[in-house]
């Protein structure tokens, strides 16, 4: 177990370094990050200035050695539109987008899941083609279509839910269940085949063999088993989801982190996009890391995997 | 005659119905194919054709008539659904926009296609360092939050159709390599592999006349599963104003256009995201179903 955790740890940093490297090097993709600093009007004069100033005169894996040293203190430098550091900026905004991810999976875990045991009970019953009508078309959905719609129904006509902004969890439930639902068909199939899988072996049948009652053999014996891989599921969508927040909290004027980001990217706010991409990787890593070790866990067959 | 149809059926009755009349009648059995299928195929023609179609010049505005609304709203046959704030012509915007985001599938799926399906079966077919080469790339390519790395990208290089088309298939590579990668090495251990490597076969020949054809089935599944990613994930950038630049006829453009408008007009945003809705719903039907057809085996 010791070594399996190792070889994941080892390879979730070597991950987290080529990623660093690729969301440093996303600044010198326009070419000349400085003359994009110093904006169109800017003459060549300027332009020399502000590449000194930024240190962008400089070869680029010393700007990247820095960078990257100065990262791991927790310094990603200083936003060009702000004037403040970038990881308070988003130190501040972080809150809401982590609620909003951990609300979204809520809601996904909370109805896939007993929708999916549903179906493979009763397969072909009218709950599995619910079922499997949400799946399809939950996954052609356009995220950001579907928060307008809300928004036009709950908001505007009923008005029963406030249409943006974070003042209360009121303001939270639209944008959880835009954000759920995306988490939703994945985890509906697995919970689906997985307990399909499990009622149709050997134990389940011996656990019905010898008379224990139906509510246990599907809570006690099917779904505990069932249910593991959707756990590692669960947790990589998490870091898909707050990775995809960028949408939905620009639709409800979220001011979480994901606005920050679409915000920094219009306003050419390079340091405060790179530390964001890095952010939202590093989630993504340890998410699936914990995953990993959560399965080889719960399931000892994954170690040697 | 009689003798004929008879003399026939007895031979059916023996040696039973061919592959391809097996295959001929899952697919027409297939409800979910057929129409998924049909959408996509009439989409396309609406696309093709589109300069035939389109009743007026999707680019030109009429500051008289503004936001005029659907015929079912009270409109009139001249905008069957209304124009936009511009005067445009809704209907027309909508049959072009069906050309962005079914060029933004097909090229994107095909470019991402291409490398994922040169990794996936590389690593398969080799396994060793190659595979723990190609495996690390996909750990790295989704630890990177697509929307974020796509809206970056996109907006540093300037968003047009065609950088918009590069980066989403530069991006959308992983689940190719992922399936063709899983797929290339259950096929590796068949048997006709072994026999074809007996004989002396040259690696790029196993490559292209064993697996390729043995693995096709999941490609295919996999290329509508990427093409309707590709086009949602258009809509969403162009949606959040950094991808596709007006006045192009994109369909999640024409939606933020519509998102201001919303409360009085709201069939601004409904009709183009419902297009789009439609068009990812058949393209994934379409993928659900050839996976049934070709692999009836591996139904979820």
């Amino acid at each position: 177990m010791l070594q399996f955790i190792l070889k994941r740890l080892g390879l979730a940093v070597l991950v987290a370094f080529t990623v660093s490297f690729i969301s440093f090097s996303l600044l010198f993709l326009s070419g000349d990050p400085a003359a994009a600093l110093a904006g169109e009007t800017a003459s060549g004069e300027d332009i020399e200035a502000v590449r000194r100033l930024y240190g962008f005169d400089r070869p680029m894996l010393v700007q990247y050695a820095e960078w990257l040293t100065a990262a791991l203190r927790g310094d990603f430098g200083e936003s060009y539109y702000f004037r403040l550091p970038v990881s308070s900026l988003i130190a501040e905004r972080l809150s809401v987008t982590m609620t909003l991810g951990v609300c979204g999976i809520t809601f996904a875990l909370l109805t896939a899941v007993p929708l999916g045991v549903v179906a493979a009970i009763r397969p072909n019953s009218l709950v599995d083609r619910i079922a499997l009508f949400v799946s399809v078309a939950g996954q052609a959905m356009p995220s950001f279509w579907f928060g307008l719609i809300l928004i036009v129904v709950f908001a505007i006509q009923l008005g029963w839910l406030p249409p943006s902004g974070t003042a209360s969890w009121e303001h939270f439930i639209m944008p959880t269940i835009v954000l759920g639902y995306y988490a939703m068909p994945a985890i509906m199939r697995l919970t689906r085949a997985g307990m399909l899988d499990v009622l149709s072996s050997d134990y389940i049948r011996t656990a019905r063999a010898k008379g224990a009652n139906e509510r246990r053999v599907l809570f006690r014996h099917a779904l505990r088993n069932a249910i593991i891989p959707v756990v590692s599921l669960a947790a990589v969508q998490m870091g898909f989801m707050l990775g995809g927040s960028i949408v939905v909290e620009s639709i409800f004027a979220l001011h979480g982190a994901g606005y920050l980001a679409w915000e920094s990217i219009a306003r050419n706010d390079l340091p405060t996009v790179q530390a964001l991409i890095l952010i939202f990787s590093m989630f993504y890593i340890v998410f699936t890391f914990l995953a990993d070790v959560l399965n080889a866990w719960l399931d000892p067959r994954m170690r040697t995997g | 005659m009689a003798d004929v149809t008879s003399h026939d059926r007895l031979l059916d009755e023996i040696t039973g119905p061919t592959p391809g009349q097996m295959l001929r009648k899952r697919v027409f059995g297939h409800q979910g194919l057929l129409i998924g299928l049909a959408v996509v195929v009439l989409l396309t023609l609406v696309a093709i054709f589109a300069p035939l179609l389109a009743p007026h010049d999707p680019y030109a505005q009429s500051l008289m008539t503004r936001m005029e609304p659907p015929v079912f709203m009270g409109g009139t046959w001249e905008h069957p659904l209304g124009t936009d704030h511009l005067g445009r012509d809704y209907l027309s915007r909508l049959i072009y926009g069906a050309r962005v985001s079914l060029l933004i599938g097909a090229v994107a799926a095909l470019i991402s296609g291409l490398i994922g399906t040169a990794m996936g079966v590389a690593a398969g077919y080799f396994g060793g360092k190659v595979d723990a080469v190609v495996t690390f790339l996909i750990n790295v390519r989704l630890a990177m939050p697509v929307v974020l790395v796509a809206l970056a990208v996109v907006a540093i290089l300037g968003g047009s159709l065609e950088v918009v088309i590069v980066v989403l298939g530069l991006l959308l590579w992983d689940r190719f390599a992922v399936v063709m990668r899983a797929s290339t090495m259950q096929v590796r251990r068949r048997e006709y592999v072994a026999a074809a490597q007996v004989i002396g076969a040259s690696t790029p020949r196993i490559l292209l006349s064993e697996i390729m054809p043995n693995i096709a089935n999941n490609l295919i599944v996999v290329v509508t599963l990427e093409m309707a990613h590709a086009i949602l994930l258009e809509a969403a950038l162009s949606f959040l104003g950094l991808g596709v630049q007006p006045p192009t006829p994109s369909w999640g453009l024409m939606v933020s256009e519509g998102k201001n408008m919303m409360l009085f007009e709201p069939w601004l945003v409904l009709i183009p995201g419902a297009v789009l809705f439609v068009l990812v719903l058949a393209i994934n039907l379409m993928g659900d179903g050839l996976r049934d057809v070709t692999a009836p085996e591996n139904r979820s």
